[in-house]
């Protein structure tokens, strides 16, 4: 789900920066009215198990790999800004020191999977959850369900961003000149592995880390 | 910051950052199932190089798309897919992606550090 550079053309990526830098203000804001500066090694807890989670690459035998992003699950801890700061995060270190993601693309991939993961993630565990004690069933259940549908909304995102490509840019040959994969083609190939596996993937890392916590730090997790 | 409220702060999430630590080290999983499993890269993160190989396998035209080469070529990150040159395969390549998982784990640290306090500075800490 990591967009590389050139996959998308200057509209796209051009676009999705003006749509993340409102969503990165928003969560500064957050994390300056929410947290203390006792709970930053929170947000760099959060960042740290985004980025080692996604190294985690779940095959498909004889096909395609995938991960977890974690989004959802950090943000039941630190709330839905400082989960999209922490995302952004990995994303940003990944794309620039290990090339995973591109640097064009940085903020399509953080558009895409922390406003997914973190904030409409977080939002259905949020409906769910409601206000039972941390303790509940209830909390894991709407983690669960968060994750998954988290996951799935930015791997539609992102399939929806590669397909569109060749429609918005086309060469005087008429050939695509970025992602030259129609989205009869990016959204059944991205979206049946996300909602077969990685998106299971997803809900069951948040579940399981979730389950820990409550048995053993229940304080961490927001009321 | 006094040290002694980092020590606070270290016993209150020290079995997190031991967690952290713990999967740091087990990362290669995530090299080695793949391999067994013969399964390649993600769908759509190809290098310029692969895609018109799977534009063929789509059933589409096979070319490499210009502005897709030209804007591929824009960062030469410095320690590509978390491998280290001449440590792209078997043992050395866990050995890599481990060393990767600490350096990445490490900046991803740093910045959230620094990011967190400049945000979360002004409400003092309790």
């Amino acid at each position: 789900m990591h967009i590389p550079d050139g996959y998308l053309g200057p509209i796209t990526y051009g676009s999705l920066w003006v749509a993340i830098a409102p969503i990165w203000f928003y969560a500064s804001k957050k994390i300056k009215e929410t947290m203390k500066a006792s709970q930053v090694p929170l947000l760099a807890l959060g960042s740290a198990f985004s980025f080692v989670i996604m190294m985690f690459n779940v095959p498909i035998p004889g096909g395609t790999t995938g991960h977890a992003t974690g989004a959802t699950l950090i943000a039941i801890f630190t709330g839905p800004g400082a989960a999209i700061m922490a995302v952004s995060i990995a994303l940003i270190i990944q794309a620039i020191i290990f090339g995973d993601g591109g640097i064009t693309a940085i903020g399509a991939n953080c558009f895409n999977i922390g406003v997914a993961g973190a904030l409409v993630g977080y939002g259905i565990y949020r409906l769910i959850a409601g206000k039972s004690d941390v303790k509940s069933r209830k909390r894991v259940i709407g983690a669960g369900i968060g994750a998954y549908i988290g996951i799935n909304l930015a791997a539609l995102l992102t399939a929806f961003q590669l397909g569109i490509q060749t429609v918005l840019h086309v060469g005087a040959d008429g050939r695509p000149l970025y992602s030259p994969f129609p989205l009869s083609i990016t959204i059944p190939a991205i979206m049946l592995e996300h909602i077969f596996l990685f998106g299971i993937v997803e809900a069951l890392v948040t579940v399981l880390v979730l389950l820990y916590i409550q048995k053993s730090q229940p304080e961490l997790i927001r009321g | 910051m006094t040290n002694s409220k980092f020590k606070i702060q270290d016993l209150k999430f020290r079995k997190l950052w031991i967690g952290i630590g713990i999967l740091i080290l087990l990362a290669p999983i995530g090299l080695i199932l793949p391999e067994l499993l013969k399964a390649g890269g993600a769908w759509g993160e190809w290098g310029a190089d692969e895609i018109a190989e799977w534009m063929k396998k789509e059933g589409l035209e096979d070319y490499i798309p210009e502005g897709l080469k030209r804007l591929s070529e824009i960062w030469s990150a410095p320690i590509p897919d978390y491998a280290f040159s001449g440590w792209d395969k078997g043992l050395k390549s866990y050995i890599g992606y481990i060393f990767s998982g600490i350096i990445g784990t490490a900046l991803v640290i740093g910045v959230s550090m620094l990011i967190g306090k400049i945000f979360a500075g002004e409400n003092g800490n309790s």
